[in-house]
């Protein structure tokens, strides 16, 4: 079976441990993370996880399977990018005397719908936002500038599923359970 | 006048309002704030004192799995947390429910590396269902709730709340907290109807089902459920290891145990039958043999109350996620009463073969030294087959669990999964506490009882009448077996010098003598039964002894070796 490369979200609630606990799940198979991201959401006390790893389709359904088994894990899904949308953040730091003697910047930037952060007589920070192929191909651009640091960011994702399968899980929860007091957010 | 508690005492008054009657631990500098509120509840909370954390954990585990009940465990910090380790993750893989509460420094020392610090729940987080650490004594009792649903709800796993000292010393106003939802956890499933229909097809249209019966269905005591659709359908059963017990060894349609050291009936007919139905079980590695050989012609419905068991190491047909004894009650009225002879007769020559070239050598040799088997064959007889039979591991654990018999659920108890050297004899202690009106017999060679020796102690302090049958080959048996089958008879570190093990039970003050011959074996046997305390067998066992069937590593399930040299053959 071929490797690709899978998404998986995973949401939780909001405690101590929580990312530990499904990073070793990925640790114990030795598969390599590409990319994580974690942050709130809109429903009140639960996080997401967004992880990134190449694997094989019944492996990676498994993983999920044992994330999901975790007690503070809520939901947590396995998608390939056609199902999803999703982006990255990648920001880069330039000298600017380098910068300024190009005479192709403008064009540069309106090609790559990158924006300019921050300019300083030694620096000057460019951020872009797309997939993976479009901060790298900025990225390549740059190179001959002298890039003195680039770093990119991990997935954010939204599916393009019609159906909300968290909130209405949650909500399901809520009716079948309407007293119940979320953990404490820790 | 305040009425508030610390949270030492919060914890104690918790377990009380869980049911909890009996705690195994140790006492250490970290959870000393809780030794000494014990001390004033000594009357509602028996504390049985181990002589090493790991037994505290594998008599919990004995003691559970006896009664399904939760098993609790207070130990303190550091290395008594480290010392749990074993126990947490055999009862993960056996699904054994377990609280374990470790001592922790105070809160500001995290981190710090401080005297018995460690990173508790760090480490325990792949080897745990739930782990939690508590820095304040106001979250103790939510957090012991909370503790006793997720270990013994769903399928039932170790827990560990790992308890900081400041919080063991601060105060709260207790009120007992319970917990009966979590909302990022369903332990019991609603079960899909359609499911059920559909299994009902499959078996109604079947003709050789066969039944494996796993550890869920004790779990979920269903084991007359299991009986009932068996009889009604005339469907044959096989147990895994962990589910012995579950089907009575006389009944006709019990087949026996799967798996690599299981009968040659149920093993060889796996790739005959045309539906199987998998209830509480895993298809671990041991059970399946070469997977891809595995069960060709069947139709699999698994049952599980874990959904992350489906399709984890065998494709299943269907997959009914649920309670075992729930899924059986629904499956019940829609089975169809049938007969089917000629199946159930298909068995018969693996029966005949198996007792003519491995039981009946293995139990009447009649010359040569004692055979395991034969003793555990007469033992299980002498306790009329109504004893519970707790074994160690290697080749006692698989000829404990070939010819020990069973009359009533939860009569078995192994270390299934991780397989761990030195869990028999705590754990039989642990069984006995739980079930004292009970015969408690283990069965463990002398590698697996000097990791656990010290336990003799606890049956010193307590008084606990386990009876022990020491299967002494002065060989690491099993090791040994596979050295001589598959590495040229090299026996690399597997001759073990043993000390005197009468001896060693006598300092402890445990009635124990040595049987070095057969003649002397029934009337030893027979003492032993009778006595009403502890009592132990040193049996010297022919030391090239050697399990059979098995399934050689990378064979199929119907590729079985009977010795030897010889395969299987119909």
């Amino acid at each position: 079976m071929e490797k690709q490369l899978y998404t998986i979200s995973v949401f939780t609630e909001n405690n101590v441990g929580v990312l530990n606990q499904v990073t070793i799940i990925f640790t114990r198979r030795c598969i390599n993370l590409e990319s994580l991201s974690a942050s709130a959401t809109s429903i009140p006390g639960v996080h997401k996880l967004t992880l990134t790893a190449y694997g094989e389709r019944r492996q990676m359904e498994k993983v999920v399977q044992q994330i999901e088994k975790r007690i503070d894990v809520i939901k947590a899904f396995l998608h390939t990018d056609d199902e999803i949308v999703y982006q990255e953040v990648a920001l880069y730091k330039v000298p600017t005397d380098r910068l300024l003697i190009e005479s192709n910047l403008e064009n540069i930037i309106r090609h790559h719908g990158a924006r300019i952060l921050d300019i300083t007589q030694e620096y000057t920070i460019l951020e872009k936002t797309g997939h993976n192929n479009e901060t790298e191909a900025l990225f390549e651009e740059l190179k001959r500038y002298d890039i003195r640091q680039f770093v990119r960011s991990g997935r954010v994702t939204v599916t393009k599923s019609p159906i909300e399968h968290v909130s209405n899980y949650i909500e399901l929860m809520e009716r079948l359970h309407p007293t119940t007091n979320t953990p404490d957010a820790d | 006048m305040s009425n508030k508690i610390n949270g030492a005492e919060a914890l104690i008054r918790s377990l009380i309002n869980e049911g909890v009657d009996t705690v195994f631990g140790y006492p250490g500098g970290a959870i000393i704030p809780v030794y000494d509120k014990l001390y004033d509840y000594t009357s509602q909370l028996k504390h049985i004192l181990v002589r090493h954390e790991q037994g505290a954990t594998h008599a919990a585990q004995g003691y559970a799995r006896a009664t399904g009940r939760t098993g609790v465990v207070i130990v303190t910090s550091g290395p008594a947390a480290t010392n749990v380790i074993t126990g947490l993750s055999d009862a993960l893989m056996d699904s054994t429910p377990l609280v374990v509460i470790t001592g922790q420094v105070s809160s500001s020392l995290l981190g710090s590396d401080a005297f018995q610090e460690t990173d508790v729940v760090g480490i325990v987080h792949p080897i745990t269902k739930w782990a939690v650490q508590i820095r304040r004594a106001e979250d103790i009792p939510a957090a012991v709730a909370r503790a006793f649903y997720i270990a013994n709800n769903g399928r039932p796993g170790p827990v560990v709340l790992d308890i900081a000292k400041d919080a063991q010393v601060g105060l709260l106003d207790f009120k007992p907290a319970t917990c009966d939802f979590i909302r990022s956890y369903i332990p019991v499933p609603t079960i899909n109807n359609a499911d059920i229909i559909e299994a009902a097809r499959l078996l109604n249209y079947a003709e050789r089902p066969m039944i494996l019966s796993g550890h869920g269905v004790m779990i979920s005591s269903a084991e007359e459920q299991l009986q009932m659709l068996a009889e009604k359908a005339d469907i044959p059963v096989a147990t895994t290891l962990l589910g012995l017990s579950t089907m009575p060894s006389d009944h006709p349609l019990y087949k026996g145990m799967l798996g690599m050291h299981g009968n040659i009936g149920p093993n060889y007919n796996t790739n005959r039958a045309d539906v199987i139905l998998a209830i509480g079980m895993r298809f671990d590695d041991r059970v399946t043999g070469r997977i891809e050989s595995y069960a060709p012609n069947a139709k699999i419905i698994h049952v599980d109350i874990d959904s992350s068991e489906f399709n984890k190491n065998v494709k299943a047909t269907l997959t009914i996620h649920a309670d075992a004894r729930q899924a059986l009650d629904a499956l019940l009225p829609h089975i169809n009463q049938t007969r089917r002879t000629e199946w159930l007769d298909s068995f018969v020559p693996c029966e005949e073969i198996e007792t003519e070239k491995v039981i009946n050598p293995e139990l009447y040799p009649g010359e040569g030294l004692m055979k395991m088997g034969e003793v555990v064959n007469l033992v299980s007889r002498a306790f009329e087959d109504k004893a519970i039979g707790v074994t160690d591991v290697g080749q006692n654990q698989m000829f404990g669990s070939r010819y020990f018999r069973f009359t009533q659920p939860r009569s078995f108890l192994s270390s299934g999964g991780l397989g761990t050297m030195g869990f028999g004899l705590p754990a039989a202690i642990g069984a006995k506490m739980g079930c004292p009106e009970r015969e408690v017999v283990l069965f463990v060679g002398d590698g697996g009882f000097q990791m656990t020796i010290q336990e003799l102690g606890t049956i010193l302090e307590y008084g606990t009448a386990v009876k022990i049958v020491l299967l002494n080959n002065n060989f690491l048996g099993n090791v040994r077996q596979w050295q001589q089958l598959f590495f040229n008879g090299r026996f690399s570190q597997t001759p073990m010098v043993n000390p005197d093990f009468v001896a060693i039970c006598e300092a402890y003050g445990i009635k124990a003598e040595n049987v070095d011959d057969r003649s002397q074996l029934s009337d030893a046997i027979d003492r032993m039964v009778k006595s009403k305390s502890a009592y132990l067998l040193n049996v010297n066992i022919d030391p090239t002894d050697m399990i059979f069937p098995m399934i050689p590593l990378g064979a199929a399930v119907d590729e079985m070796l009977v010795n030897p040299n010889e395969m299987f053959k119909l």
